[in-house]
């Protein structure tokens, strides 16, 4: 027993340092300035500490442009994909249809679907319809690319709702909107919630199509920015700025995992084990 | 607009019977049409932008089409194809993705396994693990492929200090500078990426393996590896074909991480930056589109080996059957 407890806090400790390892890194990195950098600084902490690099990237327009983009593009990608994906997954928990696996097996397919194979169509598609390089060519696509992630885990989550309630409710004497929403809503905002999350990484996370589908700062995401962000000598990137903008986007991230964590794990797993 | 339909859908039988078909009341075909009602915005929505732009992939391929001469767009047959086919680097990119696919996918199922255990066991400090599990999932893949480029970097990276005693890592080890370091760099990046992913759908199946189960085994006077092996990992099986097939599928598809890293050199190509290369570089769109096609292809082949080979039946497993 107590050989257990030794290995399973030796594993603890191993965990921690695979996942934060590379965090801190990018972390110490921010904070050496761009001489020491460009001179080779291999070891992990930095000789003088700085803000230099935080301070250039907070003043470079394009990094706020693409802030601003990633933002917009991932939240209105993800409120359309959960409202859509509500209505889907309510339908799948709840009523009898002709053509419900299908729903779901297309659902299946999309989520498995290679994205780089539409680089080529969509960018032609794109063009014409003068998409190409605006915030709805890349929200058109993220919504149908997360809405399966987003309909299983509703529909996994819609179908332990104890709807029996809301009519035991309307005995009571609630009208139908009260029942719905003093007793369903309460119940079904968690997985709408989680849904929400799950959508929103992966808007925020998609690089292919962002590089693909754009062209300028007027609608580049910040993986494509980061990606595109060279510095004035191609030979020797700009590490502390590169590492600093990594740190400034993986803030939300850490905040929304720190709130949310719970809920992201039951959401992860709900659709993939059992449902 | 559920208000109005819940109550009257609550009083139907879930299942109107296994099987023959239910009698088509009112109240069932009008459950029928609100059903197809509701789910039509996500599918049509799923399909605008997948199906029909496959179509137009399987139109455009077989057109000599270059965005730079729009004007020589020519009907080449499946002359595109064969010119894929006889092309070695096609190959080349292919065989490096499944490579990648196949060593990624087996670090991480083992070491996602290992972790698995450990969050299984835990007793304190779950927030905080949870917490840190997390944060590799939901980082940005651009973001950890340029954390970990920098940690292998030449000039400011820190494997080459610390692991210096190993016989053949030496501080002037130019870790992208050859095919295969370059190779491994990526790899790592992609399982530190990725494990929490498999690591968390593995947890879940083995919170289902009965305690009772494994109780049972240890009076029995079973070793651990042989309750691993013998009680905990059968018991596991839908959930760790789920994770394999989930991962494979999305490990076939590494671009972001090679992107980032190497920018395809030193041969470290994969099938997707190939495509993604034709199209948006070379602007080559009957060529590209024929890439796309063999690309979908090859990840339907893949899905159905891995469902056929593991018999996954994910009906089943997501517990729909």
């Amino acid at each position: 027993m107590k050989k257990n407890n030794l290995g399973t806090g030796a594993g603890f400790v191993l965990i921690l340092v695979w996942c934060l390892l590379p965090v801190a890194w990018i972390i110490s990195l921010s904070f050496k300035s761009p001489e020491e950098t460009a001179a080779g600084s291999p070891q992990f902490l930095p000789k003088d500490a700085t803000l230099q690099n935080y301070r250039d990237i907070l003043d470079n327009p394009d990094f706020l442009d693409a802030l601003r983009n990633s933002f917009g593009i991932a939240l209105i990608a993800t409120f359309l994909s959960v409202v859509f994906a509500t209505l889907a997954a309510y339908a799948i928990a709840r009523l009898e249809f002709r053509g419900k696996r299908a729903v779901l097996s297309l659902a299946l397919a999309i989520a498995m679907f290679p994205v780089v194979a539409l680089v080529g169509p969509l960018f032609d598609m794109w063009r014409t319809f003068g998409l190409f390089n605006t915030w709805p060519g890349l929200i058109i696509p993220y919504m149908s690319f997360t809405l399966p992630l987003a309909i299983w885990t509703l529909a996994a989550f819609f179908r332990e709702i104890p709807w029996e309630l809301e009519q035991a409710a309307q005995v009571d004497g609630a009208t139908s909107w009260q029942a719905f929403r003093k007793v369903i809503v309460p119940l079904a905002a968690p997985g709408v919630f989680t849904a929400a999350i799950l959508t929103f990484f992966f808007a925020w996370n998609e690089f292919v199509l962002a590089i693909s589908l754009t062209s300028t700062t007027g609608s580049r995401t910040v993986p494509a920015q980061l990606s595109y962000f060279v510095g004035p000598d191609p030979f020797n990137p700009p590490y502390g700025q590169l590492a600093t903008a990594s740190v400034v986007v993986t803030v939300p991230i850490i905040i929304i995992v720190l709130i949310f964590q719970r809920k992201i794990v039951a959401g992860l797993t709900s659709g993939a084990v059992k449902g | 607009m559920s208000t109005s339909v819940a109550p009257a859908a609550a009083q139907e039988p879930r299942r109107p019977g296994k099987l023959g078909k239910a009698p088509a009341t009112a109240r069932s075909v009008s459950e029928n049409r609100l059903g197809l009602r509701l789910v039509a915005p996500a599918v049509i929505l799923m399909l605008l932008v997948t199906a029909w732009p496959m179509i137009q992939a399987l139109y455009l391929s077989m057109f000599r089409y270059r965005l730079t001469a729009p004007d020589d767009k020519e009907f080449v047959g499946i002359g595109n194809y064969t010119t894929i086919l006889g092309d070695s680097l096609f190959w080349q990119d292919t065989f490096n993705t499944v490579l990648i696919m196949v060593i990624t996918v087996a670090v991480e199922l083992v070491i996602g396994f290992a972790f698995a255990m450990v969050m299984h066991r835990i007793i304190f400090a779950r927030g905080l693990m949870r917490t840190s599990i997390l944060i590799p999932y939901g980082i940005i893949t651009v973001v950890s492929a340029f954390a970990w480029q920098f940690t292998f970097s030449i000039n400011n990276g820190w494997v080459n200090s610390w692991f210096e005693w190993l016989p053949w890592i030496g501080p002037d080890t130019n870790w992208f500078g050859d095919h295969w370091p370059a190779m491994f760099a990526i790899m790592v990046s992609e399982i530190w990426k990725t494990t929490p992913f498999m690591s968390l759908l593995l947890l879940a199946g083995l919170s289902q393996v009965s305690e009772d189960m494994l109780e049972a085994a240890k009076v029995d006077g079973a070793t651990w590896w042989q309750r691993l092996f013998k009680v905990i990992l059968p018991n596991m099986r839908a959930a760790i074909m789920v994770a394999v097939l989930f991962r494979a599928l999305d490990a076939f598809r590494i671009f972001d991480n090679i992107f980032v890293m190497t920018r395809g050199a030193q041969d470290t190509e994969s099938s997707s930056f190939l495509t993604y290369r034709q199209v948006i570089e070379q602007l080559q769109l009957g060529l590209g589109s024929a890439l796309s096609v063999l690309l979908f292809l090859s990840v339907l082949l893949l899905a159905w080996l891995i469902v056929k080979l593991f018999r996954v039946d994910l009906a089943q497993a997501r517990g729909e059957g």
